[in-house]
């Protein structure tokens, strides 16, 4: 499941990542393997997503999101 | 002013780093290059408790050391450079406490250069207020570094944080955070051997940015390919594997000393916000509502300031017309160098205010909520979240709203914020286009509430913006990016505005302008100066001694005789020669040799057209009273045909021309100062005047 499948509100735990110079920006922004990421809200125009994870909300577009794997619950 | 010590700030955006900045330092601050690149270098000096100087140097907020803009490779070319001029005795990482783990990965980084480094743990009132607990002495031991608890906004701890930086060692004594080596141990021995360094990091640093340092030779940037090459070492892969290695370490550092409830007050609390002023209508509602307040305040609280400005630079003008022997000298200085210098200062209130909103806008966290909901729309024409803000501004005026594009990180969404933002009408144009629509458009009343008049003008607005819109589009299709687009940004809490940060941002950026775009606007306008008040061969002696003859003296009064004289010797002048030079190329516009000495004045400022109309129609004072000079210019004629000059093609094809021509020299100014090259002015202004000339022609021929 990617990250960018969440509805607002919901949680999943990182697993991996499909794109790696996508993947070394998020884990320096604190989005690493085994941490939770909640959705907290959608831009008004549904792209780009607000998310909360590591203690802090960054926002980011829906293709970054997709490159980000969750685990299965 | 010599320093003792220098130290070097560093820490991660909106962490108070500049607020610290600002405490410490005071105004006793300077804005230089660093060396070689285009980013702004913020030095400032403090006294420290033992009676030495401290030079502090803020380095750009950064998330780590590898970079990701300009600003951003600063940081690392300054801290391991150790050849550098700038390199520092000691850093001071500021660390946000409410947000500890993101910004431990930036500490650990610094740390492991081994150089001396102090912590200052910032926002503590913040993070005691959301209930996080921190055993500063624990966290202290464990990195092997002093931690100064403070509060920037309140200036708490700074006292003790002066005292911490008088008494920091000259060697490194923190922990290493993680085994480097590990990472790429050939690579690390291998640059390590080769280029005679000790520390396993720089050597490690060096094998990711070994191609964008400047004391890197290209000998041993060629070893260390060879070296990468040898090893199979994979940049990203590595740097994937040291983030993660940091934030196992950072993770076991804080499970035993930081304790955060599971939701802190203050993020509850910015959702609430964030619920409303992101919502899908009433997002937008309030957008608006704030940019339309924000403009008005740029065009109404202004205006008094500016009229002072401007009272008292005629007043001073006056007065040294008066004073001073008449002469060239006297002519040069009043109606050149003062006549300059009051359109220089005389933006100050406009730019003043819009940086006091920008830098509210900025540090309550509004403007990441800003660029979050509108990034959707500006991408697709090839702009970012962040152009909305200079785009708006430009309504205002384009030079402090090209400054305030820095915040843009993509090269490429910067360059076209910058590009298009001139073609947003700015107040400049307004006098102009107010001149031109009371000449044309008929006063009446359309549908009953509207004006025909307003309604064109406000139809030149929406025009400006459109068409800056479809010039984004068309760039974003030739600009080359130079990276990968990316939109990942932290959306800091909502908080409270830093008053003295307002008031500092305000005083910042008009001093630099004055000082950067000030001696481009004095230049070019002592040069119209020198175009307009002398002329080829002997004309003028001819000019004055018929004007001296008794014929005039005996028909008109001295008043009229000054004033066809000063007509007829701008007709004669350099400018009234060139304007009749350029009139075959703008009469397919429709326009005359007057209107042409109008358009080359006009390239200085925008609103000197209604100056240059007023003395070329030789309105007596020539003070660019727009009623009397709406008169003469209803009422000139063709010489040849006797019709009317301005008709409404004339006018139209004006007003068009003056939507698109670059006719700023601030802005050109501003562009190259904040680009650093003459490229970007270059081009935009050809492209700018290409257009006008283009879309007048059309306007022309279509009104026709």
């Amino acid at each position: 499941m990617k990250l960018s499948q969440l509805e607002v509100g919901q949680k999943g735990i990182v697993k991996e990542f499909t794109d790696l110079e996508m993947s070394v920006k998020l884990m320096e922004m604190g989005c690493l393997p085994g941490e939770e990421i909640r959705i907290d809200r959608i831009a008004p125009l549904g792209d780009p997503i607000a998310i909360r994870v590591s203690g802090y909300q960054l926002s980011l577009r829906k293709f970054e999101a997709s490159t980000i794997i969750l685990h299965k619950n | 002013m010599k320093a003792d010590i220098r130290i070097a700030l560093v820490g991660n955006p909106n962490t108070g780093k500049s607020t610290l900045f600002n405490v410490l330092t005071g105004l006793n601050q300077k804005i230089g290059n660093f060396p070689g690149v285009t980013v702004d270098k913020k030095v400032g000096y403090s006294q420290l408790p033992d009676g030495r100087t401290a030079e502090i140097v803020d380095l750009p907020g950064t998330y780590s050391l590898y970079p990701k803009s300009q600003d951003e490779s600063i940081v690392f070319s300054v801290l391991a450079d150790s050849s550098n001029a700038l390199v520092p005795d000691l850093v001071v990482v500021i660390l946000d406490a409410t947000n500890l783990k993101r910004n431990l990965l930036l500490y650990t980084q610094v740390a492991d250069l081994k150089i001396p480094v102090i912590i200052a743990l910032n926002m503590m009132d913040m993070a005691a207020k959301a209930g996080i607990t921190i055993d500063i002495d624990a966290l202290a031991n464990s990195l092997g570094v002093p931690i100064v608890p403070i509060s920037a906004r309140r200036s708490e701890g700074i006292d003790k944080l002066k005292s911490a930086m008088s008494f920091a060692n000259k060697i490194a004594l923190q922990q290493n955070s993680i085994d480097v080596r590990s990472i790429a141990p050939q690579i690390v021995d291998g640059i390590s051997h080769e280029l005679n360094i000790e520390n396993p990091y720089l050597a490690l640093q060096l094998a990711h940015q070994h191609e964008h340092l400047k004391f890197v030779t290209p000998e041993q940037s060629e070893r260390i390919e060879q070296l990468e090459q040898e090893h199979g070492f994979h940049s990203q892969k590595a740097q994937g594997a040291e983030t993660i290695a940091r934030y196992a370490f950072i993770n076991d550092l804080l499970y035993d000393t930081v304790k955060t409830p599971a939701t802190a007050h203050d993020e509850t609390f910015s959702n609430k916000i964030d619920r409303i002023l992101t919502h899908k209508i009433f997002g937008f509602v309030i957008f608006f509502a704030t940019l339309l307040f924000m403009f008005q305040a740029i065009f109404s609280w202004a205006s008094y300031p500016m009229d002072l400005i401007e009272g008292f630079f005629m007043w001073a003008q006056d007065n040294l017309k008066n004073t001073l022997p008449p002469g060239p000298l006297t002519s040069l200085l009043v109606d050149g160098v003062v006549a300059g210098l009051s359109g220089v200062l005389v933006f100050i209130p406009q730019i003043a205010i819009l940086f006091a909103f920008i830098s509210i806008l900025e540090d309550t966290g509004y403007m990441a909520r800003v660029t979050f909901m509108m990034d959707k729309l500006m991408r697709k024409v090839g702009l970012n979240g962040k152009s909305v803000v200079p785009l708006i501004g430009g309504f205002a005026c384009a030079v402090p709203s090209i400054m305030s594009t820095r915040t843009i990180e993509s090269w490429k969404d910067r360059m076209i914020t910058i590009m298009v933002t001139p073609l947003v009408a700015c107040s400049a144009r307004l006098p102009v286009y107010t001149l031109l629509i009371a000449l044309v458009v008929p006063d009446d009343k359309v549908w009953g509430v509207f004006t025909m008049q307003g309604l064109v003008l406000t139809a030149m607005y929406v025009f400006s913006l459109v068409s800056a819109i479809i010039v984004a589009w068309v760039f974003k299709l030739i600009l080359k990016s130079r990276e990968r687009g990316y939109f990942i940004m932290e959306l800091p809490v909502y908080r409270m505005p830093r008053w003295n940060n307002v008031v500092f941002s305000m005083y910042d950026r008009s001093k630099s302008f004055v000082l950067e775009a000030g001696k481009v606007i004095i230049a070019v306008s002592i040069i119209l100066w020198v175009l307009a008040s002398y002329g080829p061969g002997d004309r003028f002696e001819k000019i004055e001694q018929k004007y001296a003859s008794t014929a005039y003296a005996f028909n008109f009064t001295p008043e009229e005789i000054h004033t066809l004289e000063s007509s007829e010797k701008l007709e004669n002048s350099y400018a009234g020669v060139l304007g009749q030079f350029i009139e075959p190329a703008i009469k397919p516009l429709g326009y005359d040799w007057k209107i042409g000495i109008a358009l080359i004045t006009s390239f200085a400022a925008r609103e000197v057209f209604v100056g240059t109309m007023a003395t070329i129609y030789s309105v007596s004072g020539g003070d660019g009273d727009t009623a009397s000079v709406l008169h003469k210019m209803r009422d000139a004629k063709n010489p040849e045909t006797k019709k009317p000059v301005f008709t409404a093609p004339v006018a139209f094809s004006l007003m068009i021309f003056y939507a698109f021509a670059m006719q700023c020299a601030s802005t050109v100014a501003v562009v190259y100062r904040e680009t650093k090259s003459w490229r970007w002015p270059a081009i935009q202004f050809v492209y700018m005047t290409a257009l006008a000339y283009v879309a007048s022609f059309i306007t022309y021929h279509l009104f026709q």
